[in-house]
């Protein structure tokens, strides 16, 4: 019988929406996990973390995303030599991935029987386990070969593709296996980490004022997000509150960030489907925006635009000027690409029908962010758990219901429309007032997180603190975790052709699930 | 139909002159020159990220986009190390990508040229070296010339692969 969540104790916990942290014991962490499947919550992130030194023990962490709140789970395992937890893959196949990323940085295992490595590919002993706090990160290993079994598929005319980890393009590495019968895709197998840089480890490096930079590195395409989630964690955590300028530029920068990626995501589509012109009109439109960043806010990515306490520099009126005449130009271009894409009878053919993800597949597998609303399920954290400044600019559901390429690609477009009318809200509040206000120094071992709607979906920062302004620990979620599987299923009975361009559909982050 | 022409009218041409650098400035024409003489043909360039943020990939796919056309300057990307002169490597070399990227080194043909792009090509970046990172590329293989920045903008590797160009030519 499954308990109530509800009746967990819990405690509130330091974030920019309303978070909750809940102790639980060995059947209490499968028994919520339960509960929350069937309360229809989705697994946000799950992560581990070497707590020997202060109470002898391994914890384990889930973060679940329910309807009005999130719910962090913390399980800490007694046994310190073998640690354990039961597996939540049963009922959110999500975490599978990421407690095989938890087993390989700790040591801490499920019961889970798929215990292939995920983000050690050989580059350090499978012993050694370097995000422990007995382990020095610095030190170097050799490669040692690491076999890794594909699951394969037998049948008569089954044959496998190997494909990366380096690809044909200007793109992130990462291993695709498919099982093909002539053209036809019978079974896609993903095989990431080849990114991994060990950013968890250097964050217990990194001190409280500079985390941020840290951050924004994990995912380059989603560089806002991630700053704007790691200061929202660690401002939770001091009590900050930012000045209401900063908040409304930090919005901006997020908003452009969204813009960037799809104009760009726009324009491949259109390439992989074999419509050139698409590519180089929306990448003009792209350049368009990236430089007008840089006038606006002093460079094209915005990489170090947020900082702990508020924003690098304000919009000068010039700047603020050459953002609405930006806006004026890129609507109706956009609204004309649109009609040219809808109109194009081999583009539509290729969009639709390509890599459908059901609704439904959607819903069981925990789908997030863009690709779960392409697909008709509703999730979007700007509405869901509007925190500041999108409480006050109503922000819309984008939602399309065909889960196939064209959904994906009209979702974006409905994305991009919604994001201007909001950048114009944004440009509407009051000019050139105090962005920035001192971050007090955190007193050691407290958690906070932050979760924002990045263009991709929800990113996830839970920040502790560490002594003396470090940082005892920060883990780090991108939503391509939860929706990296799904292109497994989005692939199913489609053929090896059309691989490219699904993929393009999701464009998931590698570098951010790598870590 | 309509709709496409009128954009592509309405447009019209946006390319920009070459990004100047130093030691050669090159324009359209010695940059061609100096590739007939070098190569006997366009220049091959194949992209190699081995453990970047992705910030790079994004500045240099905006080197084909209509206002930097690196491919009017015949210098293409080619989807295979074999048919590669150059190759631009992005990122601090992860040890999960070190083999993948020595591979990729050696099936180029001779003569070829390295670039280590961004800060983490040039040495680590804010990744530095660790149990999971070997830092810069050239610990790696033989770099001929880096470009640092965080991502490095289109200007930048633009000119970076010229003077990468012309220093063999003054050589
Ligand atoms: S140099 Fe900067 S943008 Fe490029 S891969 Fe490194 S962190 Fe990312």
């Amino acid at each position: 019988m499954a308990t109530n969540f509800m009746e967990l104790q819990s405690a509130s916990l330091p974030a920019n929406v309303p978070c909750k942290l809940a102790r639980v014991d060995r059947q209490q962490w499968l028994q919520t996990a339960e509960a929350l499947r069937q309360s229809n919550a989705r697994i946000l992130a799950l992560w581990g973390a070497d707590d020997r030194d202060r109470d002898g023990s391994f914890h384990i962490y889930a973060a679940y995303l329910l309807p009005d709140s999130v719910l962090v789970v913390e399980h800490c395992m007694e046994d310190a030599s073998t640690p354990s937890y039961p597996s939540l893959a049963v009922f959110f196949p999500a975490a599978s991935r990421m407690q095989r990323a938890v087993f390989d940085l700790l040591g801490i295992a499920t019961d889970e029987s798929d215990t292939r490595g995920w983000l050690r590919h050989g580059g350090w002993s499978e012993t050694l386990f370097p995000l422990r706090r007995d382990v020095d990160g610095k030190h170097q290993y050799p490669v040692a070969s690491a076999p890794y079994p594909f699951v394969s598929v037998e049948g008569d005319g089954v044959h496998e593709i190997a494909v990366g980890p380096v690809h044909a393009g200007t793109i992130e590495p990462g291993h695709f296996r498919f099982s093909v019968v002539g053209e036809k895709v019978l079974r896609l197998e993903e095989r990431l980490g080849y990114t991994h840089k060990g950013i968890a480890k250097l964050f217990e490096n990194a001190s409280q004022q500079n985390g941020h930079r840290l951050a924004a590195r994990i995912s380059g395409d989603s560089a806002v997000a991630f700053s704007w989630a790691y200061c929202a964690a660690l401002e939770a955590i001091t009590e900050t509150v930012c000045p209401a300028r900063a908040i409304l530029l930090r919005a901006l920068a997020l908003e452009h960030e969204r813009l960037a990626n799809h104009l760009g995501d726009l324009g491949a589509l259109g390439n992989d489907a074999g419509f050139a012109f698409g590519l180089t009109h929306f990448s003009r439109l792209k350049e368009d925006l990236l430089r007008a960043n840089a006038a606006a806010f002093g460079a094209r990515y915005l990489l170090d635009y947020l900082i702990p306490g508020g924003v690098t520099v304000d919009l000068t009126a010039d700047a603020r000027c050459r953002l609405l005449n930006l806006y004026d130009a890129l609507e109706p271009s956009v609204t004309q690409m649109r009609s040219i894409y809808d109109e194009h009878a081999g583009l539509q053919d290729r969009f639709r029908e390509a890599g459908r993800l059901e609704r439904a597949t959607a819903e069981e597998l925990g789908a997030i962010g863009l690709v779960a609303r392409a697909s008709g399920v509703a999730c979007d954290l700007r509405v869901d758990h509007p925190w500041p400044p999108y409480d006050t600019l109503a922000p819309k559901m984008i939602l399309q219901s065909g889960g196939d390429v064209a959904a994906r690609v009209q979702a974006r477009f409905d994305e991009i429309f919604e994001s201007l009318r909001i950048c114009r809200a944004l440009l509407a509040g009051p000019p050139m007032a105090e962005i920035q206000t001192p971050v007090p120094i955190a007193a050691a071992n407290l958690l906070g997180i932050g979760l924002i709607e990045g263009w991709r979906g929800p990113v996830m920062i839970a920040l502790k603190t560490g002594s003396g302004g470090g940082i005892r620990s920060c883990h780090a979620h991108d939503p391509s975790w939860q929706n990296w599987p799904l292109l497994e299923y989005a692939i199913l009975g489609n053929i090896v052709p059309d691989f490219p361009l699904i993929n393009k559909s999701f464009n998931l982050s590698y570098s951010g699930q790598d870590g | 139909m309509w709709n496409t022409l009128s954009r592509m009218l309405h447009t019209g041409l946006l390319t920009e002159s070459l990004p100047t650098c130093d030691e050669a400035a090159p324009t359209l024409e010695t940059l061609q020159n100096d590739l007939l003489k070098i190569l006997g043909r366009a220049l091959c360039i194949r992209h190699v990220d081995a453990g970047s943020c992705n910030g790079c990939e994004l500045e240099i796919q905006a080197l084909n986009n209509p206002y930097y056309n690196l491919e009017g300057a015949g210098i293409k990307f080619v989807a295979s190390p074999r048919h590669a002169d150059m190759l631009l490597v992005t990122g601090p070399v992860s040890v999960n990508m070190e083999e993948a990227l020595k591979r990729t080194y050696d099936a180029m043909p001779d003569p070829k040229w390295v670039i280590a792009i961004g800060d983490c090509g040039a040495c680590g970046g804010v990744f530095g070296t660790s149990y999971a990172s070997r830092g810069g590329v050239a610990s790696i293989i033989p770099v001929n010339h880096v470009v640092m920045g965080c991502p490095p903008n289109p200007a930048s590797l633009f000119s970076g692969i010229l003077r990468t160009i012309a220093s063999t030519r003054i050589e």
